[in-house]
């Protein structure tokens, strides 16, 4: 962007500490130890549980293990990569994120109903709209970077279709819960650049009109009746209702201090279904309780507070944003989980982070982690 | 970009004081957020937590569903063809079992339980939930349910359930139009939606039980149930009750199908039964047949192979997939093609001295009648059955011109019967044997193709369908079963004809070609006129047909066997009554039937039930007979 400007932030009196900085070895590894920590007794917990929760399913605990440890490699070397780099490569990253999209939909692989995976030969199969959850928030940050803020109408709108393709690709999988995620993560990036509250209200006055009319005039009565069991599982006891129901009874059975560790009857007399993916959560609070409960969400609230510290303590824009839109983007996964399992949002297939068993979700959360620290780490390492 | 950069200066400071203020904003909401988390598990681990306690430590209600009974099916009369009847199974609660593979191992001796029925009970545990009861054995009978219940202590998880099974009160009589419900297989298992069908065992597998599979199923009930720690049932505390599916009511008429069963009976063949005011199918028999009740339960193997290897195949659905050359009962559709086309008039005439030949070719297309018909008009080439003058205007209309003509009939393609597995059979075109055979269409071979051979293939069902469009003066109709259906599921059913034949010429050409057919049977030279004189209280329109069997030469040798038979000519007899006001066209066919006139008779028995509600004192059983009436 501005080599000027980076040569006349060097020269500031408040950086010119970095020169008396004493050894700082955690720094040089470009690690930031208090993210660290708290992600890593995040994910003992979930290694903990998932024992549980899979009905002592050894081998399933120590593949999660092994998902933790390339989690932890891979957060390790993109960590080493200095922000500037991810900035340039932004563009790229997105574009071929939106070319496998494209190929997903034209070539890949239909499993369980919907078209999300793309079998490379050699290679495996991978999922493109998980790529597109940081691919997003790196285009939208790389294009907000070099505009003024907050940004300007057109500008916006521009960022909008930005948004846009890649959302309805996922949403056409069909992927709603992933599109709406991805979606999400590129609005943070609006918001936190400064976002009009006058556009924010605008947009939010003009869709509920919208919304009332295709409800009460596009809308058959059947589809109407699948929006509100969405809203209302109980409404469908023998499909999401079931899960509801069992999730909400092994939380609710759980009380103030839980059952204990592998006590928890609802998950290993196998009521809970999903007990280890989704819905483990469920099977964590009837364990351990409410106060499990409230040390989990402190984890979290300490991963989330640090993660903007980190964001609003970067030097560029382009980093601010980004760390912010990942940030916001953790908070709405730990939400929504948290919320469906608990029965006040509508269940979506989004895992609970660090605890869900699942290697993919890993892989990428620890990739926006590293790219957090990165950002931490390359802060006072100007030169 | 960077003409922006030189205009505006971007304020790093003033930016990141922005993203602070907006930072601000999303940690207030991140913190409302969790608290409204804090406080959804503290209403449930606090506030609710006795309730639940509850709930979770007397894991003894369940959520049971209960299966919808299937709709019925009736004839066009009220009669039930297809009825729901209770039935006995066994099922297993993996819940109450500790090992599962113990208990079917005590179960086999006293069930005879086959290896079949362990596999096809562990597929279906394998996708069936936890609590859900996983049948191992449908129908048992009343020694199997004695021997069990003398052991029943033994067998905790082991149930004895009543459910409604399907029935067919007339057998094998209706089995190729109706079809069967059996045991859902793995394939289809999977393929389900597991809450709609869950609690079913018995799904639609051909026929109307499996095109209207939707409708006939019903929408399933749930009840939470109380059960002790041995499960056994102590109250219902919530029930909301299934629904049935819909009735379906039929065109098929039980009395119309029985004699056309009947006067098939001995014989392959097929007889499809349409009204053309509505194109409502009044009879649909494929014989020989088989019988439905066998399947639903799990046909035995044994019975099975029987059905499979039989050479007369009873399981092949002769109207519906069953192709055959149409042969002479193509010429009134093809006669009105040439008045369409201008290619002929009523009046216009050729001199049939027995054969037809191309110009420039001596190979001579033969007539049937070897003197030939002498001077032939469309009128008398339709009576008579004269090759000769189709010979010449199959050549003069062209392959194309003839099979857009003939496709408006419904041959070459499928009829949209509300049936499964149809088959399209051959209209033939330049196009279609350029695409399939890779090859030219040559002159010759339309020779064949105007007389029904050659390429030309149909199908009962489709020749009904051009029956009743002919009989109904060109207006289109598509052959369906159904009637009505009644329930809350609403359905696109046009009873009606959905449109009119583009025809070119003079509308009076349709009453001029059936009194054509009516001449057919009542006229003093008409092919089927052994039969026109038996006729009384109506007057009939008819065309008969000869198939012949591919695979042997013209003129070879063969025994008067079993095998032999099999060579004779396939027997087609077209028809419609009364001629001024069409109520009913029917199309038979009898395999190895040799004679197109000998079928006839048939058709003239459901004309007389239909018309005079007389039933035939004797099967007009057609006998193979040496004396050629019909090419």
């Amino acid at each position: 962007m501005s080599t000027t400007q980076d040569r006349f932030l060097r020269h500031m009196p408040r950086d010119g500490s970095q020169f008396k900085r004493k050894f700082d070895l955690w720094g040089m590894l470009h690690i930031d130890l208090p993210l660290l920590v708290a992600l890593l007794i995040a994910a003992s917990i979930g290694l903990f549980e998932l024992y549980s929760a899979s009905g002592r399913h050894f081998d399933m605990t120590l593949k999660q293990l092994m998902s933790f440890g390339i989690g932890l490699t891979v957060m390790f070397v993109l960590a080493q990569i200095p922000p500037r780099t991810y900035q340039t490569i932004s563009p790229w990253f997105y574009a071929g994120g939106v070319l496998l999209l494209v190929a997903v939909a034209v070539v890949g692989d239909v499993r369980m109903g919907a078209q999300r995976w793309l079998s490379i030969p050699g290679v495996g199969s991978v999922q493109p709209s998980e790529f597109m959850k940081l691919a997003m928030p790196m285009m939208l940050a790389w294009f907000l970077a070099t505009r003024v803020l907050p940004p300007s109408v057109f500008n916006v709108g521009i960022a909008l279709v930005l948004i846009g393709i890649p959302a309805l690709l996922v949403a056409e999988q069909p992927d709603l819960g992933t599109a709406i995620l991805v979606a999400a993560s590129g609005l943070f990036v609006l918001f936190l650049g400064g976002l009009s509250w006058w556009l924010i209200g605008g947009f939010v006055a003009a869709m509920l009109p919208l919304a009332w009319m295709v409800w009460s005039h596009f809308l058959h009565d059947y589809q109407r009746q699948r929006i509100l069991t969405l809203f209302n599982p109980e409404a469908d006891p023998l499909g999401n209702g079931w899960n509801i129901i069992q999730s909400k009874t092994a939380i609710g059975s759980g009380g103030m201090l839980g059952k204990g560790w592998m006590n928890g009857s609802q998950s290993h007399l196998e009521f809970l279904p999903e007990g280890h993916t989704d819905f483990i959560i469920a099977a964590y609070s009837e364990e351990f309780g409410l106060i499990g409960v409230l040390v989990l969400f402190s984890i979290y609230l300490f991963i989330i507070g640090r993660s903007f510290y980190i964001a609003s303590t970067a030097q560029d824009g382009y980093s601010r944003l980004l760390a912010g839109a990942i940030t916001m983007s953790f908070f709405v996964y730990v939400f929504v989980n948290a919320g469906m399992v608990s029965g006040i949002l509508p269940v979506v297939g989004v895992p609970l982070p660090f605890i869900s068993y699942g290697g993919t979700a890993i892989i990428t959360l620890c990739s926006g982690f590293g790219i957090l620290m990165s950002i931490q780490t390359h802060k006072k390492l100007i030169s | 970009m960077r003409r922006q950069n030189a205009i505006t200066i971007k304020d790093n400071q003033q930016e990141a004081a922005l993203f602070r203020r907006r930072a601000i904003v999303a940690v207030v909401f991140v913190l409302l957020m969790f608290g409204v988390l804090i406080g959804r598990y503290y209403f449930l681990q606090i506030i609710e937590h006795e309730t639940y306690s509850v709930l979770s430590e007397n894991n003894r209600v369940h959520l049971e569903a209960i299966a919808p009974p299937r709709g019925f099916i009736f004839d066009r009369k009220g009669r039930l063809l297809a009825d729901n009847q209770p039935t006995f199974s066994l099922t297993i609660n993996r819940q109450q079992v500790e090992d599962v593979n113990a208990l079917l191992t005590k179960l086999t001796p006293v069930l005879n339980l086959s290896a079949e029925d362990i596999r096809r009970f562990k597929a279906r545990a394998g996708v069936a939930r936890k609590y859900e009861e996983v049948p191992l054995r449908l129908r048992l009978s009343e020694e199997d349910i004695a021997r069990f219940s003398e052991v029943k202590y033994d067998m905790k998880g082991a149930n004895i359930n009543v459910e409604l099974s399907r029935f067919y009160p007339y057998g094998d009589l209706f089995s190729h139009a109706i079809g069967y419900v059996s045991r859902i297989s793995e394939r289809e298992e999977k393929e389900l939606d597991p809450v709609k069908y869950a609690g079913t065992n018995l799904i639609g597998k051909i026929g109307i039980e499996k095109y209207y599979e939707d409708y006939l199923h019903g929408t399933v009930g749930y009840q939470h149930v109380e059960t002790n720690a041995h499960g056994r049932l102590i109250r219902v505390l919530k029930k909301t009750p299934p629904t049935r599916g819909s009735d379906l009511t039929l065109h098929l008429d039980y009395d119309l199908q029985k004699i056309a069963h009947d006067q098939l009976a001995g014989r392959r063949g097929a007889v499809v039964a349409i009204d053309p005011s509505t194109g409502g199918v009044l009879a649909f028999v494929s014989n020989p047949t088989f019988d439905p009740n066998a399947f639903v339960g799990g046909i035995p193997y044994k019975l099975y192979a029987s059905y499979r290897d039989h050479l007369d195949k009873p399981l092949y659905n002769r109207a519906l997939q069953g192709i055959y050359p149409p042969g002479s009962t193509i010429k009134p559709f093809e006669g009105m093609g040439g008045l369409h086309y201008g290619l002929v008039s009523w009046d216009y005439t050729i001199s049939d001295r027995g054969y037809f030949s191309l110009p420039g070719d001596t190979h001579q297309f033969r007539d049937w009648k070897k003197t030939g018909h002498g001077i032939v008009d469309l009128h008398k080439a339709v009576v008579e059955s004269c090759d000769t003058y189709f010979y010449q205007l199959s050549d003069r209309m062209g392959v194309d011109r003839f099979h857009d003509w003939m496709k408006h009939f419904g041959f070459g393609a499928k009829t949209g019967i509300d049936l499964v597995h149809e088959n399209a059979a051959t209209l033939p075109s330049v196009q279609w044997k350029r695409e399939r055979l890779k090859a030219p269409w040559y002159r010759g071979e339309m020779m064949s193709v105007g007389i029904g051979q050659g390429y030309f293939t149909a199908t009962p069902l489709q020749l009904a369908m051009a029956t009743a469009i002919l009989a109904n003066g060109g207006n289109h109709i598509k052959p369906h079963l159904l009637r009505t259906a009644s329930g809350t599921t609403s359905f696109e059913n046009i009873n009606k004809s959905d449109y009119k034949v583009p025809y070119a010429g003079d509308p009076a050409d349709w009453e001029r070609m059936k009194v054509s057919m009516r001449d057919v049977v009542h006229g003093p030279n008409g092919t089927a006129r052994a039969t026109g004189y038996k006729v009384r209280g109506y007057e009939m329109a008819g065309k008969t047909g000869t198939a012949q069997v591919k695979g042997i030469k013209q003129g070879a040798k063969y025994d008067e066997a079993t095998v032999g038979e099999r060579f004779l000519d396939h027997g087609w007899f077209i028809g419609f009554a009364p001629v001024d006001n069409p109520k009913i066209a029917v199309a038979v066919l009898v395999e190895n039937g040799k004679h197109g006139s000998a079928m006839a008779p048939i058709a003239r028995a459901l004309f007389d039930f239909e018309l005079l509600g007389k039933r035939p004192e004797v099967a007009a059983i057609p006998t193979p007979a040496p004396a050629a009436s019909d090419e």
